[in-house]
């Protein structure tokens, strides 16, 4: 048991109309754990990540940062619904990093990176371009800080991406399928990107990918969703040489053979 | 047609108005079409502005406002496209003195025809920002923005770009909506005309003027959007075409 969770969903469900996407969802992340999330598509990992990052509202249970009720306010009490104040102070400890970029097409490189600091944190223009250009910097960008998205390539995009997420100074960041949209030979560039940011700084990531093999060698934990639930979670090692539940061992059987 | 090509015409059209208000049949005509032509441009630059105004706010409203503002906005979309422009006129100028509310002829003109093109205008600007991916709305609310925020600085912004081509389309629609204003006894471009044909049966040379006078006109505007597109595409369709 983690006694002090990062980030914590209590029996989440989310439905659309008549389908359950996820069910009863369980799941407590630490402060600075590295969480690999894989399954079959449809079996509502992306869902995971949208539903923290307030995108998706969510039909039942409660779901937690640093114990702070996200999607619900305690008042007398009781949780209700949360209103836009309240979301958007827990909201600003999570970053998200999207499979399409959705970079800001009329905006540059530096000015995508700057334009939340400035506009939501209040920061003066020389210290977001300070905090950016550092950034940047990190993801090895920063001699294309002019640049239009439409000027960069799939993965210095997602790098530039990544950056803008930082500027925020999030202390949860979800990667969802971020080098899906990638060619092959750009997926390396990203991910070498997201095992620097791994390794140096202490924040919490949850990554829903494909990659099975950078999933291995990167996450403290690797959680196998199926159908709404998580069917088996573990550490990496272990997960992937010895998978206990049938479907994960059906699944990593078909990743593994499509190469 | 490149801007170049219509600048081109514009400019032989000019020049052909120019030759033919030197010739002794049309030169009687000029200074009256003249001062026509001044009143219809006044009318439409004073329209056009209403109209983009009314447009937006009409299109917010509809988009984002509570409930009272969303319906009022489709109630005045709906009235103002659903009814004839002359009918409006006349209404403004007509009909709401019997209820006590009066104005100038020129006040109602603009009001009616900026009205009028503003809700046609209102649904250019709604499509225009539905069009914008929805994954740019994902990423203001991942950078923690307002809702304000993100639409004046992210989706307004990339919505623009996307409205002015058929912006052009309303503008020169609104143009030629300002020969009703004749109606509201105006002395516009196509009021001036029938008036002097009235008077000395002259059709052919008055209204061979007027057809290049308007022509003129809506070449200009379709000049300025086209330059107003180039500009607004530099970073943004660039950018998606790369």
């Amino acid at each position: 048991m983690i006694e002090f969770p990062m980030v914590s969903f209590e029996n989440v469900t989310k439905r659309y109309g008549a389908l359950t996407v996820l069910d009863n969802l369980n799941l407590t992340i630490a402060r600075g754990e590295k969480v690999a999330i894989i399954g079959p598509s449809g079996s509502g990992k992306t869902t995971v990540l949208r539903m923290l990052m307030t995108l998706e509202t969510i039909d039942g249970g409660v779901i937690r940062v640093e114990g702070e009720p996200l999607t619900h306010m305690e008042r007398n009490g009781q949780l209700v619904p949360a209103d836009q104040a309240h979301t958007r102070k827990v909201r600003a400890k999570i970053g998200m990093v999207f499979q399409s970029f959705n970079l800001f097409p009329h905006m540059t490189a530096l000015q995508n990176c700057m334009e939340a600091p400035v506009k939501v944190l209040g920061l003066s223009r020389d210290e977001a371009e300070a905090r950016s250009t550092e950034l940047l910097e990190m993801v090895g960008m920063s001699n294309r800080r002019d640049y239009y998205p439409s000027q960069l390539s799939g993965g210095q995009q997602q790098r530039v991406a990544i950056a803008r997420a930082l500027a925020m100074r999030p202390k949860v960041m979800l990667f969802d399928e971020v080098t899906s949209a990638l060619d092959p030979e750009l997926v390396g560039e990203v991910l070498q990107v997201i095992r620097k940011l791994g390794a140096e700084h202490d924040l919490t990531m949850l990554m829903v990918t494909h990659q099975m093999g950078f999933a291995k060698e990167f996450a403290d934990r690797v959680c196998f969703f199926h159908s709404g639930q998580i069917c088996e979670e573990g550490e990496p090692t272990a997960f992937f040489q010895n998978p206990q539940n049938e479907r994960s061992r059906q699944f990593l059987r078909a990743v593994l053979e499509a190469g | 047609m490149g801007i170049r090509g219509l600048a081109g015409v514009l400019f032989l059209t000019v020049a052909v108005i120019w030759y033919l208000s030197g010739l002794e049949g049309y030169k009687i005509f000029v200074p009256g079409l003249a001062q026509g032509a001044a009143m219809t441009l006044q009318i439409t630059a004073a329209a056009a502005v209403l109209a983009v105004i009314a447009a937006i706010t009409a299109a917010l409203s509809k988009l984002y406002g509570p409930a009272p503002l969303r319906w009022l906005a489709i109630t005045y979309i709906e009235v103002f496209r659903g009814t004839s422009a002359l009918v409006q006129l006349f209404w403004l100028y007509f009909v709401l003195p019997v209820f006590g509310i009066t104005m100038e002829a020129y006040e109602a003109a603009v009001l009616g025809i900026g009205l009028n093109i503003g809700a046609y205008g209102a649904e250019v600007v709604r499509g225009a920002i539905i069009s914008v991916p929805r994954g740019q709305w994902e990423a203001t609310i991942a950078l923690n923005m307002t809702r304000a925020q993100a639409l004046r600085r992210i989706i307004l912004p990339q919505a623009f770009a996307a409205m002015i081509p058929p912006w052009g389309n309303l503008f020169i629609e609104l143009l030629k909506t300002t020969a009703l204003v004749s109606m509201i006894t105006l002395g516009d471009l196509a009021f001036r005309a029938q008036q002097m044909n009235q008077t000395t049966m002259k059709t052919v040379q008055i209204f061979t003027l007027v057809l290049l006078i308007y022509l003129a006109m809506s070449l200009a505007i379709t000049i300025g959007m086209r330059v107003l597109e180039h500009r607004a595409a530099r970073g943004i369709l660039r950018a998606r075409a790369a």
